[in-house]
């Protein structure tokens, strides 16, 4: 079991000067923690998750990752534990095949090819993709690619999952897929997410935030249940709770 | 808009056929690189009338279409653009090279020899430089570079100015669909809407070529292709392909081949 924890204390960060995206964010996030991070559009959760592996490095306060503060210097020693998902596949997947792709990053840690092999092996069967093996990336659908996506992280063995919205583009089979295979990761995971039933089913810890700050920190059922709460930071009930 | 789909296509496509299975694909990457560019130097380096000399160079994209098994006619449609332009380089020699020469009873320029000449080796050049693409990966191109130790800075460059064109292209697709289907009577772009569409292209694949070195930095790309050491050994296969080649370059720039052969048939039926 990994022992490998996040710390942000009072981070802010801003593009432009006096237009602050994040403010005064503090929370800590435990080694077995499944936490969702939701919020109305813009309010500022990818920028939260790409400051978490240092995309960004502009901000104040701190952020450490096992007691490492996250700065320029420390990134290639962070980023080997941390398996980040985009948003957007096409972005994340720059290989010509899938195998290439997920191999990437056990190749680049310098594992031996054996081992690359048995690590993309294995990550294909955790997404359930192995058929998509060979398959050339320009000629996958949005769904594969976003399961190839999620198989190039877990081929890393990752300390930390983070996933900006990781259920979009996927039918409701593979999304069922990819609930059991964040409920099967038992390390730490942080997913920003607008799938709220998604939340629901794969975390037990709830960030809500609104224009940049932490609004509500707190177990996801109660979060997710409080509609005053929701309706009032520009969310809804999840769909499963809301009436016909 | 269904060009740019197929430019798409096309580099992908690339891409498919620089990593098949293929003997010569697996060739040591530095060892084709090399060849190439030595290829080029002879090719180069043959005198502006040597046009039987230079004929005999065509072995080398010959035999390289053989044995990577590629589609001439394919091939030779893909270069279509390039290949009418390298032709252009010589079209003046003609006008400026009026000496005449006589050749089989015929009195001609032997600017039309030069021009000729310059566009066989225009022809060649690219040719070469094709093969080298059709049968290395991207990946393993940078790699043979870092080999010979071409800065890590000049090796990202050259690899994510490759990765972009398909990015940008992407874009380029995007912007103009989008603008396509709000424009339904007009043919091409307007005018007055070229500046704030290029500018959002520029902006957008900025933004997506830098998530794409994002996605690379954050599964530990930096810079080098060690990894590729593993896959990538020396064989004995990869140096004797390079001796052989060498071999052949040098005799056929030291030795007029095509006259040789010609001398040799000629007798055995004169």
């Amino acid at each position: 079991m990994s022992h490998i924890h996040i710390d942000v204390e009072h981070v802010s960060f801003a593009y432009e000067k006096k237009k602050e995206i994040l403010k005064d964010i503090c929370f800590h996030a435990g080694e077995t923690d499944s936490i969702g991070l939701v919020g109305a559009n813009g309010v500022g959760k990818s920028t939260l998750l790409k400051l978490l592996v240092g995309l960004d490095l502009g901000f104040t306060g701190s952020i450490r990752v096992e007691e490492v503060p996250v700065q320029k210097e420390t990134l290639p020693q962070i980023r080997e534990k941390i398996g980040y998902v985009f948003q957007d596949s096409d972005s994340q997947l720059f290989m010509s095949t899938a195998f290439e792709d997920i191999a990437f990053a056990p190749r680049n840690y310098g594992l031996p090819e054996a081992e690359v092999e048995h690590r993309v092996n294995a990550a294909l069967e955790m997404t359930g993709i192995t058929y998509l093996k060979d398959k050339q990336i320009y000629k996958m659908s949005g769904g594969e690619k976003k399961l190839v996506s999620i198989a190039t992280i877990l081929s890393m063995t990752p300390d930390i999952i983070l996933m900006d919205e990781p259920s979009i583009a996927l039918d409701p089979r593979n999304r069922r897929n990819l609930i059991r295979i964040l409920n099967s990761f038992e390390h730490l995971k942080i997913i920003a997410s607008h799938d709220l039933d998604m939340v629901w089913d794969t975390c037990e810890r709830t960030i809500l935030m609104a224009n940049g700050e932490i609004i509500c920190d707190g177990p996801t059922k109660e979060v997710l249940s409080n509609q005053e709460l929701l309706e009032a930071n520009g969310l809804e009930l999840p769909l499963f709770m809301q009436k016909r | 808009m269904s060009k740019i789909r197929n430019a798409i296509y096309e580099i992908h496509h690339m891409d498919t056929i620089a990593s098949k299975d293929q003997w010569v694909n697996q060739i040591h990457p530095l060892v084709k690189f090399v060849l190439t560019i030595v290829y080029i130097a002879t090719v180069v380096s043959y005198d502006k009338y040597d046009i039987i000399g230079l004929a005999g160079m065509m072995v080398y994209p010959l035999a390289m279409f053989i044995l990577a098994e590629l589609s001439f006619k394919d091939s030779l449609k893909r270069l279509r653009v390039v290949l009418p332009l390298v032709c252009v380089i010589g079209i003046f020699n003609p006008f400026f090279d009026r000496v005449p020469v006589q050749i089989g009873g015929l009195t001609i320029n032997a600017g039309v020899i030069s021009m000729i000449t310059l566009m066989i080796k225009g022809v060649f050049t690219v040719l070469a430089s094709y093969l080298l693409i059709a049968t290395t990966s991207i990946e393993k191109l940078c790699f043979a570079f870092r080999l010979i130790h071409i800065p890590k800075i000049l090796v990202t460059q050259i690899l994510l100015t490759y990765r972009y064109i398909t990015v940008l292209l992407e874009e380029v697709n995007r912007i103009t669909q989008a603008y396509a289907l709000r424009a339904p009577n007009q043919k091409g772009v307007h005018f007055k809407v070229w500046g704030s569409l290029t500018g959002q292209l520029l902006l957008r694949s900025m933004d997506r070529a830098g998530v794409v070195y994002e996605s690379m930095t954050l599964r530990g790309y930096n810079g080098n292709f060690d990894y590729m050491g593993a896959k990538i050994r020396w064989r004995w296969q990869d140096i004797l392909f390079a001796a052989v080649w060498l071999c052949i370059f040098w005799v056929f720039r030291k030795i007029p081949v095509i006259i040789v052969i010609g001398n040799l048939v000629g007798g055995l039926f004169g």
